[in-house]
């Protein structure tokens, strides 16, 4: 397991391509991870810039198109690669192995991860998988139209369905199998380095939350990530090798009758499928909420409140995240006594969600709240939290999501709690780390300009949906004109495309903030947030091996903020006793 | 099931509000004023944090209690309902009434008559979604689904394609025309069929050559169709199946898999001969053959 000391201590590499290209240095990974993360955020946001453009005024001319007009098969299209570049590789990459690779071992008090090559390896095959997801736009028929959820037979017949179902759904499935590859790795990665390479002291209680929680994530990532590699390779078979593990016999297509396929069951998909995109919504969110205890903590000069409680509901969360998969398929004619069973472990969700919601609220309790532009986005990300799932209590009533099942209700709850809560979770981990990182300090102003724009601006967004939902608006629709039920809801449309538009235009605003400050920012101490967990004990940015090869011992829990009798209102976790009370 | 989200709704609100206005009142109450200020030590309060662990989850038992119920209610439609049955398609919907009346992106029922939809795809899932009657329900290719509702006012209703089907998703609409019990009488004469499903049923019966095996008197080579339906089969295996109409079509068209006692596995399979809509005017028939008392599947 102990990969370092063979050979001794190994040395920094030297030349630009080990360096920063080819590099096995978690902490270069990281950012590697983070700056793919932050170029498919932008492509997602135009992807869907466009729909919602599309949505408004549906005989906008657009640069791409041949015909002057988008097609629906264009806005599907765009819809389907909007939802999968970005859960796979923004909500996938960034909070996990973005933050997770550049701060964990930091934070355990490890030199690298366990098995830095297998790191590299889990990059470059992320990166790989989204080269081939993006191809999908250039080849012949352009890119798949079956959504990210892929449902066959819809995904599994090809170019007969639609255009985009022939060689761009087949780079898609191709794609998102090479990602689960890169996740799976990356997990083994966490879980090994959070379970063998913790320095002296450093015992599982005394783990920050966000550790908790990146290995939590991992474990998820672990379980989640074979199944739907499995689903993908099966229906990867069903398209090119001819099985029909997802396709019934007897179809007819288009008034062509299907004869090639028989006897599979397109609800096996599904099961496969939501067996792993249930975890994955906490795939996505459960960094956000280590993160946002970490800085709620930090910034109200507090210990978080109920620390054992919240690694028992990050645990929780993840456990019965495996439970519950079938309340995606309330309406796919599944027994009620299945239903049944989905919806009550559903809502026993909401149980350790609201111990984690109101303890965070014990931490701000008599606190003395700092309010940095990190600590807004933490905040905001409690607000998302809640605003996002209380409506998912709605969800699991399956009667109610008779009625709610595939309308823009749903397309408001899930962009709330997967989507932006975890964006915010970024932000704050971005604003929080930044100076760790790039040894400058991100531009607090300038921060909270971006704080209020986004955070006023995806309520607008998202809120508004919720109508439409209970109005009984369907998702997915590429033309909601030409339904006279609809037309009254075309305003609500109109003002949500234009508070996307001005949302995603202040997303430039961080862009700006974030390579200004790089360059010119303010040069960032050790420790600028007077912060109590070992990162804040080494040098912005830290050294190739990150203690310089004295690996610290660890004396206390992570959040020892405000303990009565010290000189100082935060104790290092690595700091001895004898040390506590006198300057440090 | 509207009462149910009128009560979420302020049970929302009542947490949101909750929540935000503890969240904006300690912002405010614990702003640090100066870098010198220290919080006091809180201590951890152990029955603060079983209350917000007990009450949520006793919310969680009574909501579930009252959802479960609603949806068990919602699962299971009355007896005699009126039974409509539906073939999805990319990308319109195909409906035949008992009486023989097809239509297409239309459906014309009476009011105040719980109506029964049966439903099946021929090609991808889609779904069958009336947003005023609150009900909706994906149509898969391959089996039956069903879902029921009682339309209480005439009118005209949307009908959507819920589940994501491909390109024309978006244009899977239609309708559905509920009337008063005179203008359902009307429209059903005006728009008589020549032959109602269960005679279209019985003349494929004969076309297909079924009735040369599945006789009445039970001297064929396969087994009495006549007062069977909705009854139990017991299979070679010992295992019991109703009789609904996922049975009979799998027997149409994988007699193989269905093997019975006593009877030689001679039947062929009738997969690509009979549609979707073939099939279901088949069933029609020998639903018309007299049932046993009527079995329901949810």
């Amino acid at each position: 397991m102990v990969t370092h000391d063979s050979g001794g201590h190994h040395h920094p590499p030297t030349s630009f391509i080990r360096k920063y290209i080819f590099s096995t240095d978690h902490k270069v990974i990281g950012l590697q991870y983070y700056f793919l993360a932050l170029f498919s955020v932008f492509l997602g946001m135009a992807l869907s810039m466009l729909m919602r453009i599309h949505l408004v005024w549906p005989s906008a001319k657009m640069p791409f198109t041949p015909g002057g007009q988008m097609t629906p098969e264009q806005y599907l299209a765009l819809m389907t690669m909007h939802g999968s570049i970005m859960v796979f590789m923004v909500l996938t990459t960034a909070p996990q192995s973005g933050f997770g690779n550049y701060a964990l071992p930091i934070q355990i008090g490890a030199e690298d991860m366990a098995f830095p090559v297998l790191n590299m390896l889990s990059f470059w095959t992320t990166l790989l998988s989204l080269i081939v997801l993006v191809s999908a736009f250039f080849v012949n028929g352009g890119a798949p139209i079956s959504g990210w959820t892929a449902y066959p037979p819809l995904s599994a017949l090809g170019q007969i369905a639609g255009p985009g179902q022939g060689a761009g759904q087949t780079l898609w499935v191709v794609g998102v199998a090479i990602f689960c590859i890169g996740s799976l790795l990356g997990a083994l990665n966490f879980i090994t380095t959070t379970v063998d390479l913790r320095a002296k002291g450093m015992t599982l209680g005394r783990m920050p939350l966000t550790v908790w929680a990146w290995l939590v994530t991992a474990i998820l990532g672990l379980l989640a990530f074979g199944v739907l590699l499995a689903a993908c390779l099966l229906l990867l078979l069903d398209r090119i090798a001819g099985t029909s593990f997802f396709i019934p016999g007897g179809l007819v297509v288009t008034d062509t009758p299907i004869v090639s396929h028989t006897g599979g069951s397109p609800l096996l998909w599904q099961h496969l499928f939501w067996f792993f995109g249930h975890p994955e919504v906490y795939i996505a969110i459960l960094p956000g909420m280590g993160v946002a205890s970490h800085v709620l903590s930090t910034f109200s000069r507090k210990p978080v409140f109920g620390y054992k409680a919240m690694v028992g509901a990050l645990g929780a969360i993840g456990f019965l995240g495996f439970c519950v998969w079938g309340h995606h398929m309330f309406i796919s004619g599944m027994s009620p006594y299945s239903a049944f069973a989905f919806s009550l472990l559903t809502m026993t969700i909401g149980v350790p969600s609201a111990i984690k919601t109101f303890n965070w609220l014990g931490t701000l309790w008599g606190g003395r709240i700092q309010f940095t532009t990190a600590m807004m986005f933490g905040l905001g990300f409690v607000s998302l939290f809640v605003t996002g799932g209380l409506s998912g209590l709605f969800l699991a009533q399956p009667s109610i999501d008779l009625y709610l099942h595939d309308t823009y209700f749903v397309v408001a709850h899930f962009h709330l709690i997967m989507g932006v809560a975890a964006i915010f979770g970024i932000f704050a981990a971005t604003y929080f780390w930044f100076p760790k990182m790039f040894g400058r300090m991100l531009n607090e102003t300038i921060g909270k300009v971006h704080f209020w724009f986004t955070f006023v601006g995806v309520y607008s967004i998202f809120m508004p949906m919720h109508f439409l939902g209970l109005a009984g608006h369907p998702r997915r629709y590429a033309d909601t004109t030409g339904v006279n039920f609809l037309g009254p809801l075309h305003s609500v449309h109109y003002f949500i495309t234009l508070a996307a538009m001005i949302t995603i235009s202040a997303q430039l605003i961080f862009l700006f903030n974030f390579f200004y400050s790089m360059k010119a920012g303010q040069k960032a101490s050790e420790n600028p947030w007077n912060a109590t967990t070992l990162e804040w004990s080494i040098p912005s940015p830290p050294p190739f091996d990150n203690f310089a090869g004295r690996i610290p011992v660890v004396y206390r829990g992570p959040y020892e903020f405000s303990v009565p009798g010290a000189t100082d209102d935060y104790i290092p976790q690595h700091l001895t006793p004898e040390r506590v009370g006198k300057a440090h | 099931m509207d009462h149910l989200y009128f009560f979420l709704t302020g049970l929302t609100l009542f947490f949101t509000f909750l929540i935000f206005a503890t969240i904006f009142y300690f912002m405010i109450k614990y702003r640090r004023r100066s870098e010198q200020e220290r919080p006091p030590a809180t201590q951890q309060s152990l029955p603060l944090e079983i209350s917000w662990i007990a009450i949520p989850s006793l919310i969680c038992v009574f909501l579930f209690l009252w959802g479960a119920s609603l949806f068990f209610a919602a699962a299971r439609p009355p007896q005699g309902a009126m039974e409509i049955f539906v073939v999805g398609k990319q990308w319109m919907w195909h409906l035949q009434h008992p009486e023989g009346q097809r239509e297409i992106n239309q459906l014309h029922i009476p009011v105040d008559v719980p109506v029964r939809l049966t439903m099946t795809s021929e090609d991808v899932i889609h779904d069958f979604f009336v947003p005023a009657f609150r009900m909706k329900m994906d149509v898969l290719p391959g089996r039956y689904t069903s879902e029921w509702f009682q339309a209480t006012k005439p009118g005209s209703y949307h009908l959507f394609c819920a589940q994501y089907c491909g390109t024309l998703h978006s244009g899977m609409t239609g309708t559905i025309e509920v009337m008063t019990p005179t203008d359902y009488a009307q429209w059903l004469r005006d728009n008589a069929s020549t032959r109602s499903m269960a005679e279209s049923g019985q003349e494929l019966f004969t076309r297909l050559g079924c009735d040369t095996c599945h006789l009445a008197d039970g001297s064929g080579a396969g087994p009495v169709l006549q007062g069977r339906f909705g009854k139990q089969v017991t299979l070679r295996d010992g295992q019991n199946l109703a009789m609904d109409e996922a049975y009979t079509r799998q027997a149409i068209l994988d007699p193989a898999s269905l093997p019975l006692p006593n009877y030689r596995p001679v039947m062929p399979t009738f997969r690509g001969q009979v549609s979707e809509e073939q099939i279901l005017q088949l069933i029609a028939y020998i639903k018309s053959l007299g049932s046993g008392e009527r079995t329901q599947v949810p």
